[in-house]
């Protein structure tokens, strides 16, 4: 305790998530979950299928279909949970869709410039104008690899699992969010896929944004190396510890994690 | 587009109807009712030759024999046909001679519709003819069209000036016989805009109709005649608006188009009129028949609708495929929003050979809206090679609204190829999460959604309607999700 209540006097964190408690359909979900991340840090929320961890990212940015019963969310001091999703993502957060969802008409350009323009609206500056907006496209289409041909179609339409995966990342890569949740990006990616996917989060890494993956498997983690790991099992944040703990997890498997909670009830 | 683009978004957030006022300006009626006085009356006020007055009445004669067609998937409540007025004209004389003339109340009100009557003041490269409720208040341009030998005018003046052309033309394509509400026109239409686009001739600017209705109680029963003639072409456009009031008013209009060898007419309607308030209360009956004949061969007529107003819509615009290697297309895109009902499509006759045809129509239902389409596609016996493609698409946005689509396929040739696609779809409580995640309001990501799915047909639109049919799309939309 003595730890934590150092860390909440720091107001170097930015996010804090404090005994969280959702449920859906009246189903509880999340049985109390608190994690803190500060700036700069990749945060790594690994788990068995069902364990919650789409839910707690459904949390974050704010879907309706997710109750939240008990429990805060703090966001560079504010209440996250007050916030309508499209304020949290004018706020800085960004999350990254495990299904991307097709828009179909809707140009990638004018889905983006439109984005772009209401978090800049949310800053007090003005609009970017085509030709701005346009160059800002370019330049971040060649940081993260992303094939230009996707850039000037309808909004994921047609796009091979792969490709929405990358085009999650390109837009992350055009609103620079503080907070980036990436949720299961990895699933459904080849190995190339993968790397590009893992290098654009590396590449955007700064100092003052922090990222938290959400994944199944270990092997993303093989190319975005993370500060810290959470094990998350039946709503729960069940282990916490460095980057190790992904390597241990894919080696023993969640079996492990499993009998471990076991053993901790019976004794 | 810049700018436009950021208006667009601005102007949603106050989606009111933004055209319901009404303008105090004296007006000249005839007493309400119909009958052949009546008809008589409307005739003199206009000082018609003996041959349209005759018109008129066979009109009439007919139109009494007929009953209201029951046939739409509408709910059309008794129209009182006697309690219509049926011709109402701003008093001042408003000739098209100088602007001078002109009621400065009604120069007003047609500066706040956005529709300045001065010619350098409007967009560059679009003639109007503006028309409210029975009578052209002016047409622009008129001199500067005329030295490629365009005729643009409205009907009463073509009526003076070119009786020939307009004899030769009128009920050609839409007989005064053809339905009820055609009927109906045919004996008391008091204006609209007659246009000739002589041999040869490209027109240089875009021709637009911009009708009106102000006074209450009175109907708007306007004709447009249409003739382009061989290896000419011409993109003609028609906007409407009208005041808010609590009863409904009848719009019961023709448009005949008639395109000679090789001449092409793109014919667009952005139709906004008053819809009605939110508990289904007042609105403008829109029944019109549109109709055009591909007379020619290797001509081309191609109709582009965006629909959003009125509280019920029954028209169907259509390509008569005449001439040999003939092209018809109807592009269409309908919102129905609270109560509104629309009932709408195309008819593509195939008669010539290698005729071809195309019609996109996508539906947007919300709120309790009612979005029907009715289409026929006819390939006659001499139609070898006809071809047609159909394509209706329907988006739903509530619980309540409701998407009917009515396919008729009559082909009596065996070359022919007939294809014909239909989907449904609602927006997705995922695509509008999808959007507010990027920073986008769900009233926004409504926009972008609607506008992506109507895209195809608003990219038919010349430009500057299409940023107007865009923004309208938008607005007859607010509030509807959620």
């Amino acid at each position: 305790m003595g730890r934590e209540d150092k860390r909440l006097n720091n107001n170097n964190i930015m996010l804090i998530i404090k005994d969280l408690h959702a449920a859906i359909d009246g189903k509880t979900i999340l049985k109390g979950i608190s994690i803190e991340v500060k700036p700069g840090e990749i945060h790594a929320i690994m788990g068995p299928n069902g364990s919650g961890k789409s839910t707690l990212a459904a949390v974050i940015a704010g879907r309706e279909f997710v109750e939240v019963t008990g429990g805060t969310v703090t966001f560079e001091g504010k209440n996250l949970l007050e916030m309508a999703p499209e304020d949290r993502s004018k706020e800085g957060i960004f999350l990254g869709f495990q299904y991307p969802t097709e828009i179909p008409g809707v140009s990638m350009v004018n889905f983006m410039k439109t984005a772009v323009n209401e978090h800049r609206k949310h800053k007090g500056l003005e609009p970017l104008s085509a030709s701005e907006f346009l160059k800002l496209m370019r330049e971040k289409k060649e940081l993260v690899e992303i094939d230009s041909k996707l850039a000037n179609r309808s909004v994921n339409e047609g796009f091979s699992g792969g490709e929405k995966k990358k085009n999650e990342i390109f837009q992350m890569s055009i609103l620079e969010p503080k907070l980036a949740i990436l949720d299961e990006t990895d699933s459904g990616l080849d190995i190339d896929a993968l790397r590009i996917v893992a290098n654009g989060v590396n590449k955007l890494k700064r100092p003052d944004n922090a990222t938290i993956v959400i994944t199944h498997y270990q092997r993303l983690l093989d190319y975005i190396i993370p500060d810290v790991v959470h094990v998350l099992y039946d709503g729960r944040i069940v282990k916490t510890a460095g980057k190790e703990l992904a390597m241990e997890l894919e080696a023993k498997g969640y079996d492990w994690i499993k009998q471990n909670i076991k053993k901790n009830e019976l004794s | 587009m810049e700018k436009d683009q950021d208006k667009i978004l601005n102007d949603v957030t106050s989606g009111e109807y933004k055209y319901g006022f009404y303008s105090d300006i004296e007006m000249e009626q005839i007493p309400k009712g119909l009958n052949e006085d009546i008809i008589r009356a409307i005739s003199e006020k206009k000082s018609e030759p003996g041959w349209l007055l005759e018109f008129r009445l066979k009109a009439f004669r007919h139109w009494q024999t007929m009953k209201m067609p029951q046939w739409a998937n509408l709910k059309i409540p008794t129209i009182a046909y006697q309690d219509i007025i049926y011709y109402a004209a701003p008093k001042k004389k408003a000739s098209s001679e100088s602007l001078d003339d002109i009621d400065p109340e009604l120069k007003r009100t047609f500066d706040r519709l956005g529709i300045p009557l001065e010619e350098q003041k409007y967009l560059t490269g679009v003639a109007v003819d503006a028309v409210m409720d029975s009578v052209s208040v002016k047409t622009t341009f008129r001199e500067t069209l005329a030295e490629s030998g365009i005729i643009f005018c409205s009907f009463s003046d073509a009526v003076k000036e070119y009786p020939e052309l307009v004899k030769r033309y009128l009920g050609t394509v839409v007989p005064y016989t053809d339905n009820f509400f055609a009927s109906l026109n045919s004996a008391v239409f008091s204006d609209g805009s007659f246009c000739y686009i002589p041999k040869g001739v490209r027109c240089p600017m875009e021709l637009s109709t911009y009708f009106r209705i102000n006074a209450a109680n009175t109907g708007q029963f306007e004709r447009t005649l249409l003739v382009a003639d061989e290896e000419s072409y011409v993109s003609y456009l028609e906007g409407c608006t009208a005041p808010m009031r609590d009863e409904n008013q009848l719009h019961a209009a023709i448009v005949e188009i008639i395109a000679e060898n090789n001449a092409e007419v793109k014919y667009s309607t952005v139709q906004n009129w008053y819809p009605g308030n939110k508990e289904g209360k007042g609105g403008i009956f829109n029944f019109v028949t549109k109709r055009g004949l591909c007379r020619g061969d290797n001509s081309k007529i191609s109709w582009t609708q965006v629909e959003t107003g009125s509280a019920i819509t029954w028209k169907y615009p259509s390509c008569i495929l005449r001439g040999d290697n003939s092209t018809g297309e109807f592009y269409s895109v309908a919102v129905t929003n609270n109560h509104q009902q629309a009932d709408t499509g195309s008819k593509m006759i195939h008669i010539g050979r290698n005729t071809k045809s195309t019609i996109v129509s996508k539906g947007i239902s919300a709120g309790e809206g009612q979005n029907s389409y009715r289409g026929l596609v006819k390939v006659l016996k001499n139609a070898s090679g006809a071809r047609n493609f159909s394509q209706c698409d329907s988006l739903l946005l509530s619980d309540k609204c409701g998407a009917h689509t009515f396919p008729y396929l009559e082909v009596d040739n065996q070359t022919a190829i007939v294809e014909h696609e239909a989907t449904t779809s609602k927006i997705g409580e995922d695509q509008i999460f999808y959007c507010n995640q990027r920073g986008i309001s769900t009233e926004d990501a409504i926009g972008l959604i609607v506008n992506g799915y109507a895209r195809e047909v608003i990219n038919k639109l010349p430009m500057e309607f299409a940023v107007e049919a865009q923004k309208l799309l938008q607005i007859s939309l607010e509030g509807s999700v959620g």
